[in-house]
């Protein structure tokens, strides 16, 4: 029952996930962090399989810092996007890794950009985005509340409003939600919403 | 549910006078769920060659990096553009090569050859040509757009009527298939220009 989503504001990008890592029907604990900073000025929200997402979010990390420090520049978020989706596609009929991904980032070039990387590695540029069950609330609030050139009290409020409703709407609904943020000053993690203390 | 039709899609391609005509719908779904309505199915290979690529998006985004590859490396070899019924048996030669592992895709093959004679194809995931002188369709939406094809088209259509022709048989056909649609893109290629143009049709 993991949630990710996110979302495109005016000159930044927002995404969303649940915090809660869970065995069957026991939670082990609720606050894994599954949105990984890969850069000063991205973000990678992954949900999916537990071992799989941790290696493959850190993998991705250590290659886009291995870029950067070989080549002194860093990717911008397409090229990163891209590279994701190549990893994924070559491992995808030999042993696939099942996580979906949500890619944030910010380039001063052009401004903020959200990705939408599936499991089979489908990549497609995005205003919104959302995986898991929770896609079925998130994406309908954000498709009525949703406009382009929000800003970031407008996006954390609709980001509120998608969380109540998975909240209240869906059955095992996660207890906690984190929210990051990047934008032109960087990556950065913005606030969580708790119903438990871990 | 089968894995061609896990992201839904409705291609195809028309022969007119000294032209010819490549149409997309711009659904990208996730089974029953709409992700976009913005996806771009029709890649241009180069001024007068269009491939449109049906079926998985994950293979059909695969497929068309190694294509563009390919025929980049042609150009840079051989000095020139390659010729559609070249790059057709590229693609029937590409997919073979994954015989017992196939891409999951249904290309389409658009363009002008030799004397900008206009020239369709399309083939199955595994490379089987199918060459015609009227229409090609593929996709989820194929069934319908057999027979809005088969009854709205007319040999030898000036480019105009031939947009015409093409974007109706798209829309009505999509229209019956729950998971293509949400507008179509066509591409209008004339030996002097191409117009690219997107339809508004039933958002739904």
């Amino acid at each position: 029952m993991e949630c990710v989503f996110g979302m495109v504001g005016k000159g930044f990008a927002l995404v969303v996930a649940d915090t809660s890592a869970v065995n069957s029907i026991l939670v082990h604990k609720s606050n894994e962090d599954k949105i990984m900073v890969l850069d000063s000025h991205k973000l990678m929200g992954a949900s999916g399989e537990a071992g799989d997402r941790a290696q493959f979010t850190e993998y991705v990390q250590k290659n886009v810092s291995l870029y950067q420090f070989r080549n002194n520049i860093p990717l911008t978020t397409k090229a990163a996007a891209n590279f994701m989706r190549g990893e994924l596609a070559t491992a995808l009929r030999k042993n696939p890794y099942m996580v979906n991904i949500v890619l944030a980032g910010y380039d001063k070039e052009t401004g903020p950009s959200l990705y939408f990387i599936d499991y089979i590695a489908t990549l497609h540029k995005v205003d919104k985005a959302a995986f898991g069950y929770g896609s079925y609330f998130s994406l309908a609030m954000m498709d009525r509340h949703y406009h382009p050139d929000m800003t970031v009290d407008e996006a954390i409020k609709l980001a509120e409003q998608c969380i109540e409703e998975i909240r209240s709407r869906l059955v095992v609904a996660p207890q906690n939600f984190v929210i990051k943020i990047v934008d032109k000053d960087g990556a950065r993690e913005h606030s969580w919403r708790r119903t438990t203390k871990d | 549910m089968s894995i061609f039709e896990y992201n839904g899609s409705a291609l195809v391609a028309m022969v007119g006078k000294n032209c010819f005509a490549i149409a997309s719908d711009r659904r990208l779904g996730v089974q029953l769920q709409t992700i976009a309505t913005d996806f771009q199915r029709i890649f241009k290979i180069h001024d007068k060659l269009f491939l449109g690529l049906s079926g998985l998006g994950s293979d059909a985004q695969t497929l068309h990096q190694r294509l563009v590859f390919r025929h980049k490396l042609y150009q840079l070899r051989e000095e020139r553009d390659m010729k559609p019924e070249t790059f057709a048996s590229l693609v029937s030669a590409i997919l073979y090569e994954k015989r017992f592992g196939p891409y999951f895709c249904q290309p389409v093959i658009a363009g002008l050859g030799d004397d900008d004679k206009p020239f369709i194809c399309t083939m199955d995931s595994i490379g089987a040509k199918e060459l015609a002188k009227d229409f090609v369709v593929a996709g989820t939406a194929s069934e319908s757009l057999y027979g809005a094809c088969e009854s709205m088209f007319k040999p030898d259509m000036e480019h105009e009527e031939l947009f015409e022709t093409i974007s109706q048989a798209l829309l009505s056909s999509v229209d019956r298939d729950c998971l293509s649609g949400w507008g179509g893109h066509v591409y209008l290629v004339t030996p002097t220009e191409v117009t690219e143009r997107i339809l508004k049709g039933r958002m739904d």
